[in-house]
């Protein structure tokens, strides 16, 4: 035993030290481990946002411009033909990337900041306050989601800001209650008390004591919460009550052509155009599931295999 | 009396060699680094060391398991003729449960809570088709007796909440005894529990072990406990063998510095010093949880200035409350707290900064009372901006300051709690609490999450602070050696009322009442037949 000192001393006590990494070397190990699926769904998403942000660069046509030839077949000027009115299908893909990420995006983040704020709160505080919340959460999903904001974007008009808030506001309540039910595990912790106990403000609890050790779970309902408003402006759009004309939306496109499906027997590829910016939302979806998982199986601890 | 597989003396379980690496940061290290342990029938081997020696880890490899992150990866584990490293899954199953059982710490997540606690005392038995269901559950409710629960008949009938954690742990004794296994690991079993439960459970425990005759090894860090059940003790550290010897051979004479080292910790001692000069009194408090549940009556306490009280008694007797109300978080129903000769508001949040810095807390588990994503630096760094405004520069040394106060070095500052030994979250803790130059830390249970050896440390630590910096404690614990490193005054508590107040040497020298005699009388000492004694004088 010469490695180790026989008299005590606090400072030789054994912890496991970790070694010191950045957030970028931690990211590189983890993605030399990460499964197909995660690579696969990385690159969707990488391919989506560069398409997203770059769209006037890339669409060959502007999104709103009319060509005289409506229902052009595929090939020759227009990639995937043009639509009822002559719009070219392929520009108004790629400008549909960008609203309708764009939107989702923004949406996603109001609803956690909605419900994310008040489940913190709730948590917190206890009591009435969040006896309160709660019951309110729970009258709000007791409603049928898309029904209700259906009638709520008929009553004030479905401009992208109201969409924006009404879905913000209806799919807050799941990040209300996840945000609650992970931090109570966490305000019961005595570094909690602790921090009461030094007389801190009820702002800083949240921020510096809670919301560092609830993230994982908080980032990977904001992946599946962004894919389920996705796909619910994309249903809002097809029912004519989302994003309007004559900005590109998947949605509305799939409405839109929907009914070139019914030429398969003449023309393959003319039945096949509706199903583009259907794929499109699908392929999204799925992509962003597989790295949601990922995620999570990273920093949920689980070490299998070994 | 010979066991139905061999007789007494024969060996039943000799580990060689045996090595085990875990896999964590993405590395295997290794925890178990060539141990040698043979162990006959009848034989009752402790385990005893630090945490982080490898005594859990070793108790397991015993049975041939290991836990998932883990892998044996060199030597034999040789049971009854079977080499249990290279046998299947199979094969140890069969063995797993009857012939060799495991008592875990914590009976209480041990106990499937939806099961009556016979069908689960019989349950192995019956898998392995070792008796019928009649036969088993009649042994069952014999062994109840014999470990002395109360109403052995029926209460096998009951649901694992239904019985205290004292009962639960002998129930698991029962559990593990069942089919007549040759081997019973015990690991920690009494360390959740109570003295005076302990004590209940250790008589029984041993009393069965020795009429079956089987064999054991007692994992545990508390050698009063160890030296009362086990036949020899092995020492272990940092994964390797310190010293094998007979128990009273090790007692007598120990070889090793190591050895030595923990057996003079429960030798601190503090002598009092009487004081009149009261910082903080509690008079005439009553508190109840929800309004309703009355936890604490007619509560008086006096805590003179520069010293340190202790509060002693079992789990529900009410310290910790008492720490609630003195902080706040508890109003009472009835009475005050007064300090520095003012009335403190009763509600946390009508009290002023100043009141609240001076009084300062420190928890049993440092584990929780630590964020695990904030750094060190900004733990202890966090009450010297609040209080004292402090920042960058300044803010910066101050802490270094108080690390060199706390026996730590620089190479602490941004380490996350996670990468710190216990005894180590404990002390950045006591520095959190002394940042915010406070007049009077409550300790609630601050060493008993700890190995004697670094409980002696923080002790000493906790001294030197007081002597330096004259500040008060107030002392919540259930270890009378800990009384007795650190304590100018005792109170002793029981079910949620005042038993008596005074100097350590007065509650210590009889005459006592009847609590406080039980409850010294509980307190295992290094003798090994301090036990044996007790049993008889009761």
């Amino acid at each position: 035993m010469t490695d180790t000192p026989q008299a005590y001393s606090a400072a030789a006590e054994i912890g496991q030290i970790r070694e010191r990494r950045t957030w970028i070397q931690i990211a590189k190990i983890e993605l030399k481990k990460a499964p197909y699926s995660a690579w696969f769904g990385l690159i969707v998403i990488a391919i989506y946002l560069f398409v997203a942000i770059f769209a006037p660069l890339l669409a060959p046509h502007g999104e709103a411009e009319i060509f005289p030839a409506s229902f052009a077949p595929w090939g020759g000027d227009f990639v995937f033909g043009t639509d009822q009115i002559g719009r070219d299908i392929f520009s108004r893909l790629i400008y549909g990337a960008r609203n309708t990420i764009g939107i989702a995006l923004a949406t996603t983040l109001l609803s956690f900041a909605i419900g994310g704020s008040l489940g913190l709160i709730a948590a917190i505080s206890g009591g009435w306050l969040d006896q309160l919340l709660s019951r309110f959460v729970d009258v709000l999903m007791a409603i049928p989601g898309l029904i209700f904001a259906l009638m709520l974007l008929t009553i004030f008009g479905s401009s992208i800001l109201s969409l924006i808030m009404i879905i913000a506001v209806l799919d807050s309540t799941r990040v209300f209650r996840l945000t609650r039910s992970v931090s109570v595990s966490v305000v019961v912790m005595d570094y909690v008390e602790a921090a009461k106990l030094r007389g801190e403000k009820l702002g800083w609890i949240m921020r510096r004591e809670i919301l560092p050790n609830i993230m994982p779970p908080l980032i990977a309902e904001f992946g599946l919460r962004f894919s389920f408003v996705f796909l619910t402006i994309a249903a809002l759009s097809f029912l004519g009550l989302g994003i309007q004309p004559p900005t590109a939306d998947w949605g509305s496109m799939v409405r839109d052509n929907a009914s070139m499906i019914q030429f398969a027997k003449y023309d393959l590829t003319a039945a096949l155009t509706p199903m583009i910016p259907a794929g499109a939302i699908a392929l999204l979806t799925v992509a962003v599931n597989f790295v949601v998982d990922w995620f999570l199986h990273i920093t949920s601890g689980l070490n299998d295999e070994h | 009396m010979s066991t139905k597989h061999g007789k007494k003396g024969d060996i039943l379980l000799e580990m060689k060699d045996i090595r085990i690496d875990g896999f964590s940061d993405e590395r295997w290290h290794k925890i178990i680094k060539g141990i040698d342990l043979t162990l006959h029938r009848g034989e009752v081997m402790g385990l005893i060391g630090e945490s982080g020696a490898g005594k859990s880890t070793l108790g397991l490899a015993s049975m041939g398991f290991t836990k998932p992150g883990c892998k044996i990866t060199f030597g034999s584990v040789v049971f009854d003729g079977k080499d249990l490293v290279t046998a299947s899954e199979d094969e140890k199953r069969s063995l797993w449960g009857t012939r060799i059982a495991y008592v875990a710490q914590s009976a209480a997540a041990s106990f499937n809570p939806a099961h009556r606690l016979l069908n689960q005392t019989v349950e192995a038995s019956l898998n392995q088709n070792l008796q019928s269901r009649d036969l088993a559950e009649a042994d069952a409710r014999n062994l109840y007796k014999q470990l002395q629960l109360p109403d052995p008949e029926n209460i096998g009938d009951r649901y694992p909440h239904q019985v205290s954690g004292g009962q639960l742990q002998r129930m698991m004794t029962a559990m593990a005894m069942s089919p007549r296994p040759d081997l019973i690991i015990f690991d920690e079993p009494t360390t959740a529990l109570d003295v005076t439960t302990q004590v209940e459970v250790l008589v029984a425990m041993r009393a069965i072990v020795e009429k079956f005759n089987t064999a054991a090894l007692y994992i545990t860090h508390d050698l009063a406990v160890v030296a009362q059940m086990a036949d020899i003790i092995k020492v272990l550290r940092y994964g390797k063998e310190v010293e094998e010897a007979d128990t009273r051979k090790m007692l007598k004479s120990p070889k090793e510095e190591y050895t030595k080292s923990l057996w003079s910790v429960r030798a601190l001692e503090k002598a009092e010093a009487p004081s009149d000069d009261i910082i903080l009194s509690i008079n005439n408090v009553d508190a109840a949880y929800n309004g309703s549940l009355k936890v604490l009556h007619d509560v008086n306490i006096r805590i003179p200035r520069g010293r340190t009280v202790a509060v002693v008694g079992e789990s529900g007797s009410g310290k910790s409350t008492t720490a609630r109300v003195i902080t706040g978080l508890l109003p009472p129903m009835v009475g005050n707290v007064e300090f520095n000769g003012k009335t403190l508001p009763a509600e946390l949040k009508d009290r002023t900064k100043d009141q609240l810095q001076r009084i300062q807390m420190i928890y049993q588990s440092a584990d929780t009372a630590m964020n695990p994503r904030q750094t060190i630096a900004e733990i202890i760094g966090r009450p010297l901006e609040f209080y004292h405004g402090l920042s960058g520069m300044q803010k910066q040394d101050r802490v270094l300051e108080l690390l060199k106060m706390i026996e730590l070095d620089e190479s602490f500052y941004d380490r996350f709690p996670s990468e710190l030994s216990g005894g180590q979250k404990q002390r950045v803790c006591i520095a959190r609490a002394l940042a915010a130059d406070p007049e009077i830390i409550i300790c609630d249970e601050v060493t008993s999450a700890l190995d004697q050896i670094v409980q002696e440390g923080i002790l000493k630590l906790l001294l030197n602070l007081q002597k330096d910096y004259n500040i008060t404690y107030l002392f919540i614990t259930h270890d009378i050696a800990v009384v007795n490193a650190i304590s100018d005054e005792i109170v002793v508590m029981y079910q949620g009322a005042v038993i008596e107040q005074g100097l350590k040497s007065e509650i210590m020298s009889p005459p006592h009442p009847e609590y406080t005699q039980l409850l010294l009388n509980s307190v295992p000492e290094m003798d090994p037949d301090w036990l044996t004694k007790l049993v008889k004088f009761r």
